[in-house]
């Protein structure tokens, strides 16, 4: 499981959980191919539609599945199922309250070789904004296979989060993630790092990176964007006194955007975002050097924490 | 096919009078609500509601209840006083409809109304949504038969033919739609704004079975419906020719009264003219 791309892991625990629970069935856009949900069409393919290119009516028809007894998991790439679909998902999952699966693949910079159009780094905050969603990041191979049971038993509308290539691994195999609940990977005291998805692996090596030079950061992955789990971001933040949040999204409404959300209305703390800075990608040859490109560096998430604990000790006007 | 008496047939008509009055008084007594639209759907309603739907208003989940979608859900007025009328609520809350504390919303709402299969307002949604219900009674077994009620603006939205290709992919013989075809939306005629034509061969070329009916006609709606029944090899639609503000002579055919609330002078015209109408 470990060096395997997410899109892999997800396809392949989708297909072998699809034996457990004869009520899932598997809606994609002509991008099973690339999601992988392939690997379940072949095993169960009277249980799996493609619709073609048709995101919005792929959603609608997740929807009577839904309203029919059955649990859709709805998928497509990110950019086309939060943005082309994402009337259908306000009103007739959300606002209708279905209980229809929405899984977004190859989000954040990960579609490198197709480019700004198919990356997608405004889901998260697009999905957030929406009253009933519940919004799902997750970190590891590991993760992603043991979620996909605890999302099919979640009854109501839900948005599942994936990047297309390989995260590193953070994860024991008996992990089990719970909806709303921050897991700390990491103890420490003079600043939080709070991360999650892809981005949770190269966080730790950052940490790893602040304790050689004598500074013990706290790791804490908030997985589930909504609910927030508030508790947990302002023990960190109460307990350490300085956070930095890091995202393969943009700034402005992910993580960045929830945690700041949280820590100015609940405990005002210094804080520093790292993430994509208000603005669209680039193609490239691969993603770990678009994301290097584009701000998320080991190095970049260092540097915010040693500002964010500057912040801490001398006030607010630091960069 | 079912042989229809003339008494049924006239009963049906008087059904379809009566929730016209109902319509205009709950959109009068609410000052909002979409006149034209509800108007030029009561027959296909009053057919629907009492007369093909297999339904149980006192277990609004039965589960081999018909699913009927108001995809065309501002036409919320009549389907409240269809719903009211055939026993899922009060009839006098269509009374409160639009307060706060009213479960009657201004769109139709799965969530609060017993009865509503499905939230509806934003147009297009309804066929793509009735594929995926017609989908689930297949594969589960069941032989309860979904019906999907369109306005023919919504005829304009992309995401109606996503869910006709749906539809006709999967054969899903189980699935009708209802097409109001008055030629009325809110900016003016239909085919000044985005014409349709030819709709017929458009729906035939989707590989769907087509109908083509007097939408007023109470005979040729229910012949219309049985009909869809017989052909088990794809969906059907039923083109029903319509008049919008069927009934009141200033609001016929005129897209002013799309959504529109009539001044205390031509209410009581509207109700005179609804009230003395011979059918």
């Amino acid at each position: 499981m470990t060096t395997m791309p997410q899109r892999e892991a997800y396809g392949r625990a989708l297909a072998e959980y699809g034996a457990l629970n004869e009520k899932v069935v598997v809606l994609d856009a002509d991008t099973s191919s690339s999601t992988l949900t392939n690997f379940f069409a072949a095993k169960f393919p009277d249980r799996f539609y493609n619709v073609g290119i048709a995101e919005p009516g792929m959603v609608d028809f997740g929807v009577g599945l839904s309203l029919g007894g059955y649990i859709p998991f709805v998928n497509a790439f990110a950019a086309f199922l939060a943005l082309r679909a994402i009337e259908q998902v306000r009103t007739c999952i959300a606002y209708a309250n279905t209980n229809v699966k929405l899984v977004g693949h190859y989000a954040g910079l990960s579609d490198y070789k197709d480019g700004p159009t198919h990356n997608c780094i405004v889901d998260v905050a697009v999905m957030r904004a929406i009253p009933n969603m519940t919004v799902i990041v997750p970190s590891d191979n590991n993760q992603i296979k043991n979620w996909i049971p605890v999302i099919a038993a979640h009854e109501g509308p839900l948005y599942f989060r994936m990047s297309r290539d390989v995260a590193l691994p953070v994860h024991p195999e008996s992990i089990q993630p719970q909806i709303g609940r921050a897991i700390q990977l990491r103890e420490g005291s003079e600043v939080t790092l709070i991360a999650n998805g892809t981005m949770l692996g190269r966080t730790l090596l950052a940490a790893d990176q602040l304790e050689q030079a004598g500074i013990f950061a706290r790791v804490l992955e908030i997985h589930t964007l909504k609910p927030l789990d508030v508790a947990a971001i302002c023990a960190a933040a109460s307990q350490t006194g300085a956070i930095v949040t890091v995202e393969e999204h943009s700034i402005i409404g992910g993580l960045g955007g929830a945690v700041a959300e949280a820590l100015a209305e609940n405990c005002p703390t210094p804080l520093v975002r790292v993430g994509v800075r208000d603005c669209f990608a680039y193609t490239a040859l691969d993603a770990e050097s678009l994301m290097d490109h584009m701000g998320l560096r080991v190095e970049d998430i260092v540097e915010a924490a040693n500002i964010a604990i500057r912040k801490k000790y001398t006030g607010r006007d630091l960069v | 096919m079912k042989y229809l008496s003339e008494k049924r047939i006239f009963e049906l008509e008087e059904i379809a009078r009566q929730l016209r009055i109902e319509s205009i008084k709950m959109i009068y007594k609410r000052q909002a609500g979409h006149p034209g639209g509800s108007l030029s759907a009561a027959e296909i309603l009053s057919v629907l509601f009492f007369h093909k739907l297999r339904l149980k208003p006192e277990n609004p989940h039965w589960e081999d209840r018909d699913r009927f979608l108001l995809s065309k859900g501002h036409a919320s007025a009549i389907l409240y006083a269809a719903m009211a009328r055939r026993g899922f609520f009060p009839v006098d809350h269509l009374y409160h409809w639009g307060e706060l504390d009213c479960h009657l919303q201004g769109h139709p709402d799965r969530v609060k109304t017993p009865g509503i299969e499905m939230s509806a307002g934003p147009l297009g949604h309804g066929l793509a949504i009735g594929a995926g219900l017609a989908m689930a009674a297949r594969k589960s077994n069941r032989n309860y038969h979904t019906y999907v009620l369109l306005g023919d603006g919504e005829m304009q939205a992309g995401v109606v033919w996503e869910g006709a290709n749906i539809a006709a992919k999967y054969h899903l013989a189980n699935l009708t739609a209802i097409l109001d075809y008055n030629d009325v939306q809110l900016d003016g005629p239909v085919h000044e704004i985005m014409p349709l034509e030819p709709i017929a061969d458009r729906w035939k070329a989707f590989n769907w079975h087509v109908l083509e009916i007097n939408g007023h006609n109470i005979r040729q709606i229910v012949e219309a419906l049985d009909h869809a029944e017989e052909i088990h090899s794809k969906p059907t639609i039923i083109i029903a020719r319509t008049t919008k503000g069927k009934g009141v002579s200033y609001m016929e055919n005129d897209s002013r009264w799309h959504g529109a609330v009539p001044k205390p002078e031509l209410y009581e015209q509207a109700l005179k003219e609804l009230q003395k109408e011979e059918v």
